[in-house]
């Protein structure tokens, strides 16, 4: 789960980081008088889950309350790389002398995690790693150790940041690195970590990821949930507690299993397709789960044709068909589905699909026939793919 | 032969007596697998179909000489149940629990790491593992992998283990191990575990790795078989088409900063000599031309 700026600045200031006061916004007037409560100058900043928000022109400085105004009205409805911003923050302008970059997460290849300090801050640390990756100063820390101070101090040095901020950068960074464990968090990133013109450490901007595994600790992390933006196909399908991932095609997708979910999504595209989502319903295939996926994926007007994959391993061929079955009497679907069924017992399964069968279900004989058959399906539905107005109609359920 | 467990291997469940416990140990079981106890802290002295349940995994190693461990307790109480169970003599421990937080599994990773060296640990969030024919902890239908060899798999997800399975049994060629590692961002064992392990297998003569976005397991998985393995290995990676910035289902299965994308993956195995499968069919059939040449 991704953190709003805001938010991933009052989970740092939770562990003792230090931030510029600041209120969220969500119209002109409120961002005013915020301004107003914390005094000038401000810098109101658009609050979207995507990085760029500067050049975008998410970001403006104001010094009295018509410049405020006028940021806030600019800001408000932009278009930042298709995250339209609805909540603004504003907050006490910094004096920067100097911009670094502090950061914990996992390396995964070492199998422990990683702290980058660089004091090249203040930019993309993706481009700093690919050009100058001698800039940043890399520790690795065993998760049983934690990260001891003397460590701490030398990875400072080694940095290169300024000696001034040695002792307060030691001190930042054992709390960034609490935060990020202690908090359960997947990614802490400060971008830029700036040393102001009286020579303090603050956090600027703030990239926070929490394990959303973790929430049983932290029950407070649900409010979060809430500004998590999805689509209304993500959001429908989240509410159902369904694994789904909204993507551009006509090509539906269900299948059992994260893996095969994305095999699926994959080789309708190698079928000369567009797969419309991904949708994993985990290991069972019962009558409830196939019809929350079935409707959830024919509710997006896109779709054309819906693909469900099954794989019987434990979950038995002539259980699926039978959720199958019940799921299409309980819910109407509109586009036409094809099923692939292997595993246990699917020859049972198959059995008790066939008198189901129609233009509107219809069973291929393996996963990539399945595929070519679905992708074909599709294109037949699409109005854009003929003249002839009998040949677009919606097939029948 | 077979990697990390056979006939001989001695499993206690850890979480027999809840319902997936049950359920999945009592499969095993009829699969062949010797499962020899469970353990629950206030269940001591009862049993579950007949496997007796132990208060701790040190009293079940005691009583029964368990020298594995299968854990399907809920998450929150993994890590406990892990410390526990190499803490209590145990070499192999499988965790099928999903959801466990990511700091959890560094911590006990690490840990293992330090104080146990010699146990191995097989997820969390994952199948389990399976000998055909001689071992089957975790999730795994047995009768879809054909006992004996030449192949052995080792898999990030579970389904695509079974297609795996499914389509080299269809094929007529069996299985030394089907280890499935898991889809989590600290897998206690990782492909370059297996492919070693297979390496040293005299009876595995090919290997199939199947992969997924995100990480970089796959990568070093292919600098390790270009250096270590004598064997060939087909693969098949997961989520060509995956957005960036999303999580395909599973926690560690995300594209981010143009990292972990399938297209790296495929062109790291190309130049360590795998040949990759564009769909799981097709890696089949190319293991299939492998098996038939060797």
């Amino acid at each position: 789960m991704d953190l709003l700026e805001h938010q991933g600045k009052e989970f740092f200031a939770s562990y003792g980081l230090p931030t510029s006061p600041g209120e969220v916004a969500l119209t002109a007037d409120e961002a005013v008088a915020a301004a107003e409560r914390i005094g000038y100058p401000v810098v109101v900043k658009a609050q979207v889950h995507v990085g760029g928000r500067g050049k975008a022109g998410g970001i403006k400085l104001a010094t009295d309350a018509g410049e405020v105004r006028r940021a806030a009205g600019a800001i408000l409805g932009l278009d930042i790389r298709g995250h339209v911003v609805r909540r603004l923050w504003v907050e006490k302008a910094a004096d920067i002398a100097e911009e670094y970059y502090a950061g914990f997460t996992l390396d995964r290849s070492a199998r422990r995690h990683l702290g980058m300090l660089s004091a090249q801050g203040g930019v993309d640390i993706e481009e700093v790693a690919a050009t100058a990756p001698e800039a940043i100063a890399r520790i690795h820390i065993d998760p049983t150790e934690g990260l001891t101070p003397e460590a701490c101090r030398r990875w400072v040095t080694e940095a290169r940041l300024n000696p001034a901020v040695t002792d307060q950068a030691v001190e930042l960074l054992d709390e960034l690195y609490r935060a990020y464990v202690d908090g359960d968090a997947d990614l802490v990133e400060i971008n830029p970590l700036i040393v102001t013109g009286d020579g303090r450490l603050a956090v600027l901007d703030a990239k926070v990821t929490l394990d959303d595994n973790a929430t049983f600790r932290h029950p407070g992390y649900a409010a979060y949930d809430e500004t998590v933006e999805r689509d209304e196909r993500e959001q429908e399908a989240h509410a159902r507690g369904l694994q789904y991932v909204g993507l551009d095609g006509t090509v539906g997708v269900i299948a059992n299993g994260a893996g095969l979910a994305m095999a699926t999504v994959d080789i309708v595209a190698e079928a000369g397709g567009t797969p419309a989502n991904f949708l994993d319903i985990g290991g069972g295939a019962n009558a409830d789960l196939m019809s929350a996926a079935l409707e959830v994926v024919d509710g997006d007007p896109a779709v054309r044709s819906i693909f469900i994959n099954v794989f019987g391993g434990i979950t038995k061929g002539e259980e699926v068909a039978r959720g199958i079955v019940e799921a299409l009497r309980r819910v109407d679907i509109s586009s036409p589905i094809i099923m692939r069924l292997d595993g246990t017992n699917a020859a049972e399964g198959r059995e008790i699909l066939q008198p189901h069968l129609s233009d509107s279900l219809r069973l291929a004989p393996d996963m990539v026939e399945a595929a070519r058959m679905a992708v074909t399906a599709a294109a037949a539905g699409d109005p854009a793919c003929c003249a002839e107005p009998t040949c677009c109609e919606e097939p029948q359920s | 032969m077979s990697i990390f467990v056979d006939q001989n291997t001695r499993v206690v469940y850890q979480g027999l007596t809840g319902s997936a416990g049950r359920y999945y140990g009592l499969l095993n079981r009829d699969y062949g697998t010797q499962v020899v106890a469970g353990t629950h802290p206030r269940k001591a002295g009862s049993d579950v179909d007949g496997i007796p349940v132990f208060a701790t995994v040190g009293d079940a190693v005691e009583a029964t000489g368990a020298d594995a461990s299968c854990i399907f307790v809920p998450a929150p109480g993994v890590p406990g149940a892990v410390l526990e169970a190499a803490e209590g003599g145990v070499r192999f421990i499988v965790v099928i629990t999903e959801g466990v937080p990511m700091h959890d599994e560094a911590r006990t990773f690490a840990h293992l790491q330090r104080h146990h060296p010699e146990v191995r640990l097989l997820g969390p969030n994952c199948p389990g593992v399976i000998s055909p024919g001689l071992c089957n902890i975790g999730i795994t239908a047995g009768h879809i992998a054909r006992p004996g060899g030449p192949v052995g798999i080792v898999s990030r997800s579970g389904t695509l283990t079974y297609q795996a399975l499914h389509e080299l049994k269809e094929k007529g060629i069996g299985c030394t191990t089907c280890v499935g590692i898991g889809g989590d961002p600290v897998p206690g064992t990782n492909f370059i575990d297996c492919l070693a392990a297979f390496e040293e297998d005299p009876e595995t003569e090919a290997v199939m790795l199947i992969g997924e976005i995100g990480g970089s397991a796959e990568e070093e998985a292919a600098e390790f078989i270009a250096e270590h393995l004598s064997k060939p290995v087909v693969a098949y990676i997961a989520g060509m088409t995956a957005p960036p910035g999303k999580k395909m289902g599973h926690a560690g299965a995300i594209v981010s900063g143009g990292r972990g994308t399938a297209a790296a993956k495929v062109e790291a195995l190309h130049a360590a000599g795998v040949r990759v499968g564009s769909n799981p069919t097709e890696a089949g059939e190319i293991m299939a031309e492998v098996v038939a040449g060797l």
